[in-house]
């Protein structure tokens, strides 16, 4: 079986998101991006069911502006066999709406055939969570989201989902898109040597027209302003002020 | 302008907290109608008709759609969008699991956990953990949207909605139940909790997690905890608080050794009072506290608890 595993390069998860003075944004020049942390867990998953002998091949796929290239590299060296990349976008401010690429993957799919689709949750930047559940249902194929354990036992496999009041565990037709959690897997570095192979693997470059996919967005961004900011407070000397403080402020 | 309402309906049983919030929002948009399905859905059914603001109920009773599975769920759903241009429901994991499949079937976008409903077209959400918060106005035919409820007040008792009882579709058959591992507890529920109490890595291990449970029963609060309490296996993931967790805006936050990571941050910082307590003076948990204490939680936390019980 055949593994996708959709990545998106986003803004690096440990970087404070400073919004345009003029509200058309967040600033995204010179910010450091990477790829998408459930996404590396989704790849990661992906490589090991490949070392468990229940995957041949993974295929990682981003859709977005050239740069998300390197992203793909950085799949490539974990371990994925090759890569698709989608120019959708000349500007890393349009982001791609789920819908859209949903759409591409599904012609992704269609062309590819996996068994599998390994995508991650949400992605940290627009924190949908809404790809993997589209592209299942242009599919009509099962779902198994916010996965933190999966197990593939023939046409079928047991997801243990992360819900509100526990965990769940469903069992799904293969073939099936599964959504990864945090608690699935700790994603492996990427070695020296295997950055230096990821090189040369094969990464084909396509675009949106190519699978006649309108990315036109469905939403229109009327502005992007910052949260309203706490103001300071402060800080107590003892517990016995802090317990006064909060009896002053009718918290307790 | 019609609005069908998927209520938060979990074994049978209504909850009526993230149900009635999501009413709050969804009545800004129209005339609504909730739909309450399940293996069991007459109670809950019952329980939506009391809530002021909701007009209508649909009950969707069938095997078929026992723990809220995607793919029936979402079939059922899109043989009522006909009748509505808003699709709405609470944000949790059940609705984050189906609202999008909805909205592909439909050929629509979704716009997830919005925190403000300025008309019928346009929508707040906050993005990048939520250090932003992004207007968007849809051009879709249906609005398939989730409520993010921290955001939003409870809407009162006091309704009495006519009930009807409708059938399930054809299930799809892609998927089945197997098990639910259900966090026993008996604290109020994290999201619709007034007071929490959060552990994170500073608490060290499982067993002094019972501190941080000790200091939540003294306060009458829920316990949360940041993911690297969960990692550690200190607490169960669903406490987890924060932006791949549970978003919570109680009256009260108290965070103990938790450091303030922007991940941590998005799911608390809506809260009306915020407390740390932490012994590293420079934890960025104290940016956003309205009361900070420096201190060993080990002394701190024992001694908060016993002058409150």
């Amino acid at each position: 079986m055949k593994v996708l595993v959709p990545v998106k390069r986003v803004i690096d998860y440990n970087v404070k998101v400073r919004v345009k003075a003029d509200g058309s944004g967040v600033d995204l020049a010179n910010v450091k991006m990477s790829m998408n942390p459930f996404d590396e867990i989704a790849v990661e998953q992906a490589i090991r069911l490949k070392e468990a002998g229940k995957a041949e091949e993974v295929i990682a796929v981003s859709i977005g502006v050239k740069q998300a290239q390197e992203t793909l590299r950085t799949a490539l060296a974990m371990g994925a066999d090759r890569a698709i990349l989608v120019i959708a976008s000349e500007d890393v401010n349009t982001d791609i709406e789920p819908l859209a690429v949903a759409k591409i993957l599904k012609a992704i799919v269609d062309e590819e055939q996996p068994g599998l689709v390994l995508a991650g949750k949400q992605a940290i930047d627009n924190d949908m969570n809404a790809t993997g559940q589209m592209l299942s249902a242009l599919l009509g194929w099962s779902q198994g989201t916010f996965a933190s354990g999966l197990d593939i036992e023939g046409d079928h496999a047991l997801i243990t989902r992360e819900v509100d009041g526990g965990l769940q565990t469903i069992k799904v037709k293969m073939p099936s898109i599964v959504t990864v959690d945090l608690r699935l897997n700790e994603p492996r570095y990427a070695s020296l040597p295997n950055i230096m192979k990821a090189k040369k693997k094969p990464l084909d470059e396509k675009t949106a027209a190519d699978y006649g996919v309108d990315v036109t967005p469905r939403l229109t961004v009327i502005g992007t302003a910052e949260p309203e900011t706490r103001k300071a407070g402060e800080i107590v000397g003892s517990v016995d002020d802090l317990v006064a403080k909060l009896k002053e402020a009718g918290a307790l | 302008m019609a609005v069908l309402l998927l209520a938060e309906v979990t074994d049978g049983e209504l909850n009526l907290d993230t149900t009635a919030k999501a009413v709050t929002a969804a009545a800004k948009l129209g005339d609504v109608t909730a739909l309450c399905c399940g293996a069991s859905a007459a109670a809950a059914g019952e329980a939506a008709a009391k809530i002021a603001g909701i007009s209508k109920v649909l009950v969707a009773e069938d095997a078929s759609l026992g723990h809220r599975l995607a793919e029936p769920t979402a079939a059922l759903i899109v043989s009522l969008a006909g009748d509505y241009e808003h699709i709405v429901a609470p944000a949790t994991t059940d609705a984050k699991n189906v609202l999008p499949r909805v909205a592909a079937l439909l050929d629509m976008m979704v716009i997830s956990d919005v925190s403000g409903v300025v008309d019928g077209d346009t929508f707040e959400r906050p993005i990048y953990a939520g250090n932003a918060i992004q207007t968007v106005k849809s051009t879709d035919a249906k609005k398939v949207v989730s409520i993010r409820t921290s955001t939003f007040d409870a809407a009162p008792d006091g309704g009495s909605a006519s009930v009807e009882t409708i059938s399930a579709v054809a299930n799809p058959g892609l998927s089945e139940w197997i098990e639910d591992k259900v966090a026993a507890s008996d604290r109020p529920d994290l999201t619709s909790a007034g007071v929490v109490v959060s552990g994170g890595r500073g608490v060290g291990s499982k067993d002094d997690f019972a501190m941080i449970e000790a200091l939540a029963d003294a306060l009458g609060a829920a316990v949360g905890a940041s993911r690297a309490a969960v990692d550690s296996g200190y607490a169960p993931n669903d406490w987890q608080v924060g932006q791949t967790g549970k978003v919570v805006a109680p009256d009260l936050y108290v965070a103990v050794g938790i450091s303030g990571a922007i991940q941590h941050l998005a799911g608390m910082k809506d809260s009306k009072i915020i407390v740390a307590i932490n012994k590293d003076e420079e934890a960025p948990i104290f940016q956003v506290a309205d009361y900070g204490l420096v201190a060993d939680l080990f002394e701190a936390v024992p001694e908060l608890t016993k002058k409150l019980s």
